[in-house]
């Protein structure tokens, strides 16, 4: 497993504890991604989960006390949350957000151009990002007027999701964190957003997939399977673990955990 | 949380890209004003006799009238005595033929202003009567609008060439003593535009005039009349910055607009004068009475405007619904910024059968500053079967600023159909976090957010005209972050 000076990492979370109004919520959490990795985490509802994927990304209101995260060697807890989106750090909510009035093309647009600029890439024109985009809304199965609706606005959860995928497969990015879009899918959604994941998995990107659900990961094959369960990482294992969680819980493991 | 919002009110702070002042001679008439400098402007203009006796009729009625107070917002009192009436540029005889003609640097204070007129003339096909100042400089494509028997042209020229014209509409919609800053106008009007659409004719091209205030303590005097006769269409486009200054500056304008019998005007503005600094300091009062009358059956008048200058702002874009079916709309989006205080809304006054308004008003608040929604929805008793929707829609881009909403309505009639939706939101910290995990600074976040929220405005002005307005938004929201 990779560590903190790590040569070739994606990413290293070390001993991170991170305090959410007054409440520890993450208390000593370590884990090492290495480059073409694809990690899932699971845990009990209000383990931290999503609170990891927001601490990586930068929101506010989140208070890291103590510990350290790199990215691509770089301190990740200096940069602004939309540095990190330019160093490759891709969120997709697990409840995305609504933004009336906004198009979807016109965001993902500025989105894929502010990284192209600060890249120093030059930017795509319309006729360009249509291009880029026209293989991945195929993809996600995604009928071309909903490049004109707002936003996730009036969407259903499965568009909503699909929707996040969409823009994960346009931004290309080098790290995805995947905050629980498998849940509230059909099947048949299920099955186009894993297509959509293993479409980008590749040897430099790597991944985090925040889910409950072991069905994801029968068609995401994760290379580790972690549990969180009181602020940290009490057990990683490959899938197979995946599947013991879901026959028997969290509660061996937590017994087990608090026990140790 | 880093956003909190002392920094949403930095992010907003935008300095004024448009303050510079253009060098070029004045012929002005002393401050003050009096009957000799009424005629004195009357005379400079070579208006004929009736158009001097209705200034003066104006100014005496003016001298009975007192300042509205009603609006929510406050300002020093303004000294009347002081302000300076006339202005032009030098030798308005010899106006030029083509832009060749146009001092070049007043087209160079066009391209600071980010309107190139070569290009937008040629290449968007716009006419373009420029208003520097008080009198008109530079009129294009006259000889394709002449074709079409379209009249566009300064208003001074139209009180001289078509007297009839004038004398049948002028102070029709308005009337002279309509308040006290249009009898104000009505006693100075320095210039304007004026547009006849004769009968059956769509307006080839679309119409557009530039404002720009330049002369330190001029007061601006616009005065605009637009008829559209039966059967026509005609879209008219006003835009207008004004260079920075300390003083406040007045700027009274009054626009009228009639409709005749199936005749549609769509008019849409952009109002960009310089707001004051960030503590109030100087800006332009902005003191307008623009008002359509829908004198014809099936008649359509529709405004539209993007307001984000002016230290303050007082207008009520409206409409009189006086044909049958006729058509009223009102599109706002109205920034206000720092210690901006904007007081605007819409009246819709429905006489005739089956009238139909729409009011949709966009208010952003951001800053110290106030901003106030007024409207007004009358439906007289002869307006069977008319119907009004109004969407009043605020949001607030800190905690220091405020909205208000004062909607009145005044249904005589009972087979009205009202319907009034208000809301008022602040810009909300997932919103900016998900555009910014993107990749969006938080700046382009907000100027995404707020550009959102004005689209169902936005999409009803020109295209040209949109992408305009979104830039101008951007920039009266700009600001360093953090
Ligand atoms: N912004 C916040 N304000 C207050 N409490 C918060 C906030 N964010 C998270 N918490 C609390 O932190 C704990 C962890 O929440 P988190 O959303 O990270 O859990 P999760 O593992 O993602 O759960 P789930 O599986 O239900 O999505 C919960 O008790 C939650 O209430
Ligand atoms: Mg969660």
């Amino acid at each position: 497993m990779v560590e903190l000076g790590d040569p070739n990492p994606m990413l290293v979370i070390d001993s991170l504890h991170v305090r959410v109004q007054d409440r520890d919520i993450l208390d000593g959490l370590s884990l090492s991604v290495g480059l073409g990795e694809v990690h899932a985490i699971m845990g009990p509802n209000g383990s931290g989960k999503s609170t990891l994927a927001q601490v990586l990304a930068g929101r506010d209101g989140y208070e890291v006390t103590a510990g350290r995260i790199e990215f691509l060697g770089e301190d990740l807890l200096a940069l602004t949350p939309e540095e990190r989106a330019h160093a490759g750090l891709f969120l997709a909510f697990q409840y995305p957000i609504e933004i009336p009035g906004v198009n979807n093309a016109y965001l993902l647009k500025a989105a894929l151009n502010a990284q192209r600029h600060a890249r120093g890439e030059p930017e795509l024109d319309a006729f360009e990002f249509m291009r880029v985009i026209k293989d991945n809304m195929k993809l996600m199965q995604i009928h071309e007027d909903f490049l004109s609706r707002s936003v996730n606005t009036g969407f259903s959860g499965g568009e909503k999701k699909r929707n996040e995928i969409l823009q994960m497969l346009t931004l290309e990015p080098r790290l995805a964190v995947l905050d629980e879009t498998d849940s509230g899918l059909d099947v048949d959604a299920l099955k186009i957003v894993a297509n959509g994941i293993n479409s980008l998995r590749d040897p430099q990107r790597s991944m985090i997939l925040v889910t409950h659900y072991e069905r994801l990961l029968e068609l995401v094959k994760p290379d580790h399977v972690h549990v969180l369960a009181h602020g940290k990482i009490v057990r990683s294992g490959d899938h197979t673990l995946a599947r013991e969680l879901d026959e028997r819980g969290y509660e061996w493991i937590e017994q087990e955990a608090q026990s140790a | 949380m880093a956003t909190d919002s002392k920094e949403l009110a930095g992010l907003v702070g935008g300095k004024y890209r448009y303050g510079f002042v253009t060098d070029i001679e004045e012929d002005r008439v002393p401050p003050g004003l009096n009957e000799d400098v009424v005629r004195l402007i009357s005379a400079k203009k070579n208006e004929p006799e009736f158009m001097t006796e209705w200034r003066l009729k104006a100014y005496r009625q003016w001298l009975t009238m007192t300042e509205p107070t009603w609006a929510q917002v406050s300002y020093e009192p303004i000294d009347y005595q002081s302000i300076c009436y006339y202005a032009a540029p030098k030798n308005p005889d010899d106006a030029p033929k083509s832009l060749d003609e146009v001092d070049p640097k007043l087209l160079e204070t066009y391209d600071k202003l980010g309107i190139p007129l070569h290009e937008r003339a040629r290449l968007a096909g716009v006419a373009v009567d420029a208003v520097f100042d008080s009198v008109s400089v530079a009129t294009t494509f006259k000889a394709k609008l002449a074709e079409a028997g379209v009249i566009f042209c300064s208003f001074s020229e139209a009180v001289t060439e078509y007297p009839e014209l004038v004398k049948k509409y002028l102070g029709t919609v308005v009337p002279r003593a309509d308040n006290f800053f249009a009898a104000l106008n009505s006693a100075v009007f320095s210039d304007g535009s004026f547009v006849y659409i004769p009968k059956g004719v769509r307006c080839p091209m679309e119409l557009s005039t530039y404002f720009r205030i330049n002369a330190a303590n001029t007061g601006q005097f616009e005065r605009t009349l637009i008829i559209a006769d039966e059967g026509s269409h005609v879209s008219y486009l006003e835009g207008c910055t004004a260079p920075m200054r300390d003083e406040n500056q007045l700027h009274a304008a009054v626009v009228e607009l009639v409709a005749l019998d199936d005749a549609e005007i769509k008019y849409s503005t952009v109002q960009n004068w310089y707001p004051g600094d960030e503590n109030g300091v100087g800006g332009i009062y902005n003191f307008v009475t623009k008002r359509g009358d829908c004198r014809g059956a099936n008649s359509k008048i529709s405004w539209t405007q993007v307001e984000t200058g002016s230290a303050i702002t007082w207008k009520y874009p409206s409409c009189v619904l006086r044909g049958e079916n006729s058509v009223g709309e009102f599109y706002s989006v109205a920034v206000a910024n720092n210690y901006q205080q904007a007081d605007t809304g819409s009246k819709m006054i429905h006489i005739g059968r089956n009238t139909r308004s729409t009011i949709i008003s966009k208010g952003i608040s951001a800053g110290h500053a106030q901003n106030a929604y007024r409207g007004l929805v009358r439906i007289m008793p002869t307006a069977q079967g008319a119907r009004n929707y109004t969407q009043c829609d605020s949001l607030l881009l800190g905690d220091q600023c405020s909205a208000h909403t004062f909607p009145y309505i005044e249904a005589r009639e009972r087979s009205a159909h009202i319907e009034h939706e208000a809301t008022t939101s602040k810009i909300s910290e997932d919103q900016l976090f998900y555009c910014r995990q993107r990749g969006l600074s938080e700046e382009d976040a907000v100027n995404l957010i707020v550009n959102g929220f004005c689209r169902e405005v936005f999409k009803e002005l020109p295209m040209e005209f949109a992408v305009e307005a979104q830039n101008l938004l951007n920039v009266s929201l700009e600001g360093a972050v953090g």
